[in-house]
């Protein structure tokens, strides 16, 4: 539930729901990008989620050495991505 | 050095080590790390072995789902026992045993629990089933409560009535302070935690510094990052500094995240006192929804047993979350109590102490021992 998990912004939807669709290690779903407000987000960029909501905006580096880091934690990654990709967040 | 050859940087890792071994020469440091994240990363990499045996890095309370008390979780099996209402947690909660067994078990008896990812599906689930109630048990210190927050505010926005929050948000400081003021440890340092200062910032930390004269670094989670902090920490003492640093730049801000903080003050309110696991009840060290958001708020429309539920007399998950055990140390640990049969929450979540330490922690230690390198 702590890990934060990089994401990569392939889609802003906009509204007042603050939703992005968002590509994580290898599935494309929606995330809260509402706690990033004052930061100008936009398609591509890199984002560490947190229970579905974009907690920080990171650098690419970043993102991939954090995945490194997760991928190596084994079983809490693997009950992470399936938490993600069982999410349906409208 | 077997495990610096898994770390990212061999080389990099190799010549902090040094650094660490040279600032620690022939004195003993305590350092805690406060966050479940650090401990899972320590014991994952065989940190505390290839640390000189000068510096001891002990468990702190940080792990969200181990810090919550029996009593609390059967309160949410009361909730989710109720006819027809859909009950929705982190997987993570679902095997944490109280008085009463796991909301698993309640599962098994007929109860409607789902797992969810985010309080988002949470939310999602009662717009799907407008005819029934759907609570959502929230966990979780600054990191997730801007994500309770936000989605009781779009719950708000968009008039969804059936949906309420069975709220266990609990603070970061109030627990630093209780160890702090707590005689049965004596600690040098702390490692911070990293994802809840994206929210909080660092300066709330300054009291660590200003009143109790302990460092204190915000750590990130790779193992280079750990020993970073600790060679910032032992730095800082070395040169006669007390100060709370910040070695997760890339990710924290001094500020932390304003709208999140923002939101937080919105939506809760400071509880006048919250149990914790092991720490006992600590004032002001919890969250609790505003009265705006009454509506939405489990513990005002349904019956809790509100009652204090003593750990098992065999669990010492209380003295591992102090810091003042190991977990190996634990009477039960590795037999009674196992990730598969755990009786106390840190054999639970994959941040506890005893799970990390189930897990990898104890294969290091043997190598370890067997390599004439510090054990216990």
């Amino acid at each position: 539930m702590c890990l934060g998990i990089p994401g990569q912004i392939v889609e802003l939807a906009g509204g007042h729901e603050h939703l992005a669709k968002v590509e994580v290690a290898g599935v494309r779903r929606n995330i809260n990008i509402g706690l990033l407000e004052d930061e100008p987000l936009e398609e591509g960029d890199w984002v560490l989620i947190h229970v579905g909501f974009a907690m920080s905006k990171i650098d690419e580096v970043e993102a991939v050495r954090a995945m490194e880091g997760l991928a190596l934690m084994g079983q809490a990654y693997e009950d992470e991505v399936q938490a993600v990709a069982e999410s349906r967040i409208r | 050095m077997r495990f610096v050859d898994e770390y990212r940087d061999p080389v990099a890792a190799g010549r902090l080590l040094g650094v660490i071994e040279d600032l620690t020469g022939d004195d003993h440091f305590k350092f805690m790390e406060v966050c479940g994240g650090h401990t899972h990363t320590i014991y994952r990499h065989g940190i505390e072995h290839v640390l000189p045996d000068g510096v001891e890095l002990v468990h702190g309370p940080g792990c969200p789902v181990c810090v919550i008390p029996m009593g609390r979780i059967d309160d949410a099996i009361a909730v989710a026992e109720t006819p027809g209402l859909i009950f929705t947690s982190f997987g993570d909660m679902m095997r944490v045993p109280g008085g009463n067994g796991t909301l698993l078990e309640a599962k098994a008896r007929g109860a409607d629990v789902r797992m969810v990812y985010s309080p988002l599906d949470a939310l999602r689930i009662a717009v799907e089933n407008p005819e029934r109630k759907v609570v959502f048990f929230a966990i979780g210190f600054e990191t997730t409560a801007p994500s309770t927050a936000l989605t009781l505010l779009r719950a708000r926005d968009d008039g969804i009535t059936n949906f309420s929050v069975f709220c266990n948000h609990v603070t970061i400081v109030p627990p630093i302070k209780a160890i702090l003021e707590s005689p049965d440890l004596r600690l040098d340092g702390f490692l911070g935690p990293g994802h809840v200062s994206t929210v909080v910032g660092n300066r709330p930390y300054r009291f660590v510094a200003d009143t109790y004269g302990k460092p204190l670094v915000t750590a990130g989670f790779e193992p280079l990052d750990i020993l970073q902090a600790v060679a910032m920490l032992l730095a800082q003492i070395r040169q006669g500094r007390c100060e709370i640093e910040n070695q997760y730049t890339r990710v924290v801000r001094d500020e932390g995240n304003p709208r999140a903080l923002e939101v937080l003050a919105e939506v809760f309110e400071l509880r006048p006192y919250f149990e914790w696991r092991g720490l006992g009840f600590i004032a002001q060290s919890a969250l609790k929804l505003r009265a705006e958001f009454a509506p939405w708020d489990a513990e005002l429309h349904h019956e809790v047993p509100g009652v204090r539920v003593a750990d098992p007399k065999a669990c010492q998950c209380g003295e591992v979350l102090k810091g003042v055990i190991k977990p190996w140390e634990c009477k039960v640990f590795g037999t009674a109590c196992t990730p598969e049969t755990p009786i106390g929450t840190c054999m639970v979540s994959s941040e506890g102490a005893c799970a990390a330490y189930y897990n990898f922690g104890r294969l290091h230690r043997e190598v370890a021992v067997s390599m004439g390198r510090r054990g216990a």
